[in-house]
Order: structure tokens, then C-alpha cells, then sequence
């Protein structure tokens, strides 16, 4: 369907976005890549009477590693995939970011983009709450910095407000020796997940599992952690019986819905495989 | 709003909506009608577009977006003299049947073979995954990408 009509801005600066947001009262939107924002109009699901293209704001589009890992919130998925430093700096926002849509998307999608959509289905939101990021904003009263377990609130909803800006992710140092996996069941490569786990993991000086983080995508109304089966792995020897209880765990402690793509059973039984998988991986 | 951008090589200035989107500025506004738009809604791929080199979904992006950028559209990747090596491999391996995808997948096999002239069937099926087609069972596409790499390969001592 073609676009509802609004008016368009592209400012310069990012004081300008901010007030021109503002002054909207929650009827303006900022649009990046438009991956997201475009159809949601093309479907009336989003009609906002403004756009404000943030394409020419300074400083957005950079990657900067510097012990943790920095997007600017225009950074694109291809960006990622190109930077060779990410392999070590992050290999798990790489994993997930591989499964991020199609490749004429990944050329126009960014990474801020994604997080303010806040698709319960989508990689980067899962990715920053498995991963303790945070994600920096800034809006009439200044800037300021929200963890990204508080961000997300709903299905594309979330803690930003009408007038804020995503200007920056931060993730948090990846040590070298971290045992990590991502998987996702999707119905083609590039499509949303129906399931999808990030995990990580530390091994401490007893060759144990330390500092576990187990993220789901698909399976509520937000991306989670689950703490009930970061508790199993936490203190144990990661081997195939561990796994196999870390994903009856997984099935046991997420309440999805039933949809069009999946029935709430299938989908509790799936994300335990993708548990499984991601933690074999992991393991190997 | 007045945009000014450059299509196929040539500057146009046009004055459109903001709500436009690229890809119905190319086809109603500049008149070529080589890029198709089947979903509007960033699923099909048929409207694959070229911007700067890099393959884009025309109906997903404004044409105010454009400004200033380098679009190709399909025309752009065609002569009138005789077929590209992309096109003759389309139609050696019958990579196609009603047309309609097609547009998309030349845009986006040129622009994988542009940056990847090696890649492999695996990478070839991942990239056009995002281009749908409902006749071919894109076995014949595939084969037509991949027999078409040899023309975007560098010849030996041209490399870098």
C-alpha cells in the first residue's frame, strides 16, 4: 500500500532532531534505514504527521571498539558484517547479526532502528538483553543511558520517549575464552525468527561454567534472559547431560502465545532445541 | 520537495511527496519502468534497486532519502547493443518465465557478483533468498548467477 502522507525533515544536527521530535508530542518519528518504519506506514500501523531523517546527524555511523563494543545507532548490518575487528571483539553480535534479514536490507537496516522498533522477533534486541548492553539516548532533557533489560517494555514498545534519540549501543567487553552460540529457526535464512537463543558463558579456574546468560527472541512479548537456566549452568561442567536439562529448563521457564507461524507448544518445545544447539555449540 | 539525485548515471532533479517512495519516483515520476514493485512492503526483492552500488528495496526507502546518492535500476545494467554477460546467462540457464522478478534479481546477482565474483552456490542462495520468484524453483537463477561470474572476475595481474 502506499504511504500515508506526512511531512519530512532532515536536520543537521542533533539538538534540531531532538526538538523537532518535541515539538510533535509523540506524533513524529525519526526514521534511519526505514526498513522498519516503511512498512509500518505502507500498513497503517505507524502514521505519524512527521519524519525526521537522522541521516545527516554527525557521528552516528561509526563502530568503536575500546574494551567494550560502541554502535552509533546508524550503524547497518552490513557494517557489522564487514568489520573484520568484530570477529574477536564480538563474535556473538556477529553470529546473531548473520540472521538479520535479507541482504538488500541489511543495507539500508540499522542497529538503532531495530531497537527502537522493538520486534519481539528480531536479533538485536535479543542480542543487547542477552548481553547486559546499553543503549544511549538523547531527548529534550539531555542525554541519558538505559540498560537494555529496561528498555524493552512490549512488543514494539519501549522505554524511548517521544522526543529521544538512540545515539549509541553499548556492549560490554567480551574477554578472550568466552564459549558463546547463537541459534535461530527461521522459515527462510533472513526471515523473523520463530525461535531463536543467544547464549554465553565463562569457564572458570575449575573448568566450570561462570557468568551465564541465556537469551530467547521469539517466545514472549520482548526479548528475555532466563535466569532459571543461567542457575543450571552457573557452577557446573558444561557436557551433554547439563545441556539437555539447560533446555528442558528453557521449555519450562517461557510462556509463549500461539500465532500464525506457531503454535504456543511448538514454539516452547523449540526454543529448548535452540537452547540445546546454542549451548552445544558453545561447548564444542 | 525538490530532490536532486543521479539515475543511471544521469542527474535529475524531481519534485515529489515525501511519502514517494523510491521506487514509485523511478517508475511514475522518471518513467522507468523496469524496476517492478510486487509486495510494497520489503518482502518480494522485485524492486531492487541499486544506490551508491549497494542493492536496496526501492519501495522501503523515499525518494527524498536519495538525495544526493547514485541510483542504478535495472536499465542501468542493460545496452542497447547486445546482451550483458548477466543476461545472456538468464537466458541460457531460462532463469526466468514470466519476467516479473526478474528485474530484482539482475539487480541484486549484479550487485553480489560486483563485490563476490567467487562466490558459491550456498552464498548465491542466501543473497537471492530475499527475491522472491514463483515460477522457476530458482534452480535455473541460481545457475544463471553463478555461470555469470566469470565476466565480474578481474583478469589475472588487474587485481587490487
Amino acid at each position: 500500500m502506499k504511504l500515508p502522507a506526512f511531512e519530512y525533515a532532515c536536520p543537521a544536527t542533533l539538538a534540531e532532531a531532538v526538538s523537532l521530535l518535541a515539538a510533535r508530542d509523540g506524533d513524529a518519528k525519526a526514521i534511519a534505514g526505514g526498513q522498519s518504519l516503511v512498512p509500518m506506514m505502507a500498513f497503517r500501523v505507524a502514521s505519524p504527521s512527521l519524519v525526521v531523517d537522522l541521516r545527516r546527524l554527525p557521528g552516528l555511523k561509526e563502530i568503536k571498539i575500546d574494551g567494550g563494543v560502541r554502535l552509533g545507532a546508524l550503524v547497518r548490518w552490513r557494517d557489522i558484517l564487514d568489520d573484520a575487528r568484530l570477529a574477536r571483539a564480538h563474535p556473538l553480535l556477529v553470529a546473531a547479526v548473520n540472521h538479520v534479514a535479507h541482504y538488500q536490507i541489511r543495507n539500508r537496516g540499522t542497529v538503532g532502528g531495530s531497537i527502537a522498533h522493538a520486534d519481539p522477533a528480531a536479533e538485536m534486541p535479543g542480542i543487547v538483553v542477552a548481553c547486559d548492553a546499553e543503549i544511549a539516548v538523547t531527548g529534550k532533557a539531555g542525554a541519558r543511558v538505559i540498560a537494555a533489560k529496561d528498555f524493552f517494555l512490549g512488543a514494539l514498545t519501549t522505554a524511548l520517549a517521544p522526543d529521544e534519540i538512540i545515539t549509541e549501543i553499548r556492549f560490554p567487553a567480551w574477554p578472550t575464552g568466552r564459549r558463546f552460540g547463537f541459534q535461530e529457526f527461521a522459515l527462510r535464512r533472513g526471515d523473523f525468527a520463530i525461535a531463536a537463543a543467544a547464549v554465553f558463558y565463562d569457564i572458570d579456574a575449575s573448568g566450570r561454567a561462570a557468568n551465564a546468560h541465556v537469551g530467547v527472541i521469539g517466545v514472549g512479548d520482548r526479548p528475555m534472559r532466563l535466569p532459571a537456566v543461567e542457575a543450571v549452568l552457573n557452577g557446573a561442567r558444561v557436557d551433554g547431560d547439563l545441556i539437555a536439562r539447560a533446555a528442558a529448563a528453557t521449555s519450562a521457564a517461557v510462556e509463549p502465545q500461539d500465532d500464525i507461524h506457531a503454535s504456543a507448544a511448538y514454539r516452547r518445545s523449540l526454543v529448548g532445541t535452540m537452547v540445546e544447539r546454542a549451548l552445544g555449540a558453545a561447548a564444542a | 520537495m525538490t530532490t536532486r539525485f543521479e539515475v543511471n548515471g544521469k542527474s535529475v532533479e524531481v519534485n515529489v511527496e515525501p511519502r514517494m517512495t523510491l521506487a514509485d519516483c523511478l517508475r511514475e515520476v522518471l518513467r522507468l519502468t523496469g524496476t517492478h514493485l510486487g509486495c510494497e512492503h520489503g518482502v518480494c526483492g522485485a524492486c531492487t534497486v541499486l544506490v551508491d552500488g549497494e542493492a536496496v528495496r526501492a519501495c522501503l526507502m523515499l525518494a527524498v532519502q536519495a538525495e544526493g546518492r547514485s541510483v542504478t535500476t535495472v536499465e542501468g545494467l542493460s545496452n542497447d547493443d547486445d546482451l550483458t554477460p548477466l543476461q545472456k546467462s538468464f537466458r541460457k540457464h531460462h532463469a526466468l518465465q514470466c519476467g516479473f522478478c526478474t528485474p530484482g534479481m539482475i539487480t541484486t546477482a549484479h550487485a553480489l557478483l560486483s563485490e563476490e565474483p567467487d562466490c558459491d552456490a550456498d552464498r548465491v542462495r542466501e543473497v537471492l533468498s530475499g527475491n522472491i520468484c514463483r515460477c522457476t524453483g530458482y534452480i535455473p537463477i541460481v545457475e544463471a548467477v553463478l555461470d555469470a561470474r566469470s565476466a565480474y572476475r578481474k583478469p589475472a595481474g588487474d587485481r587490487g
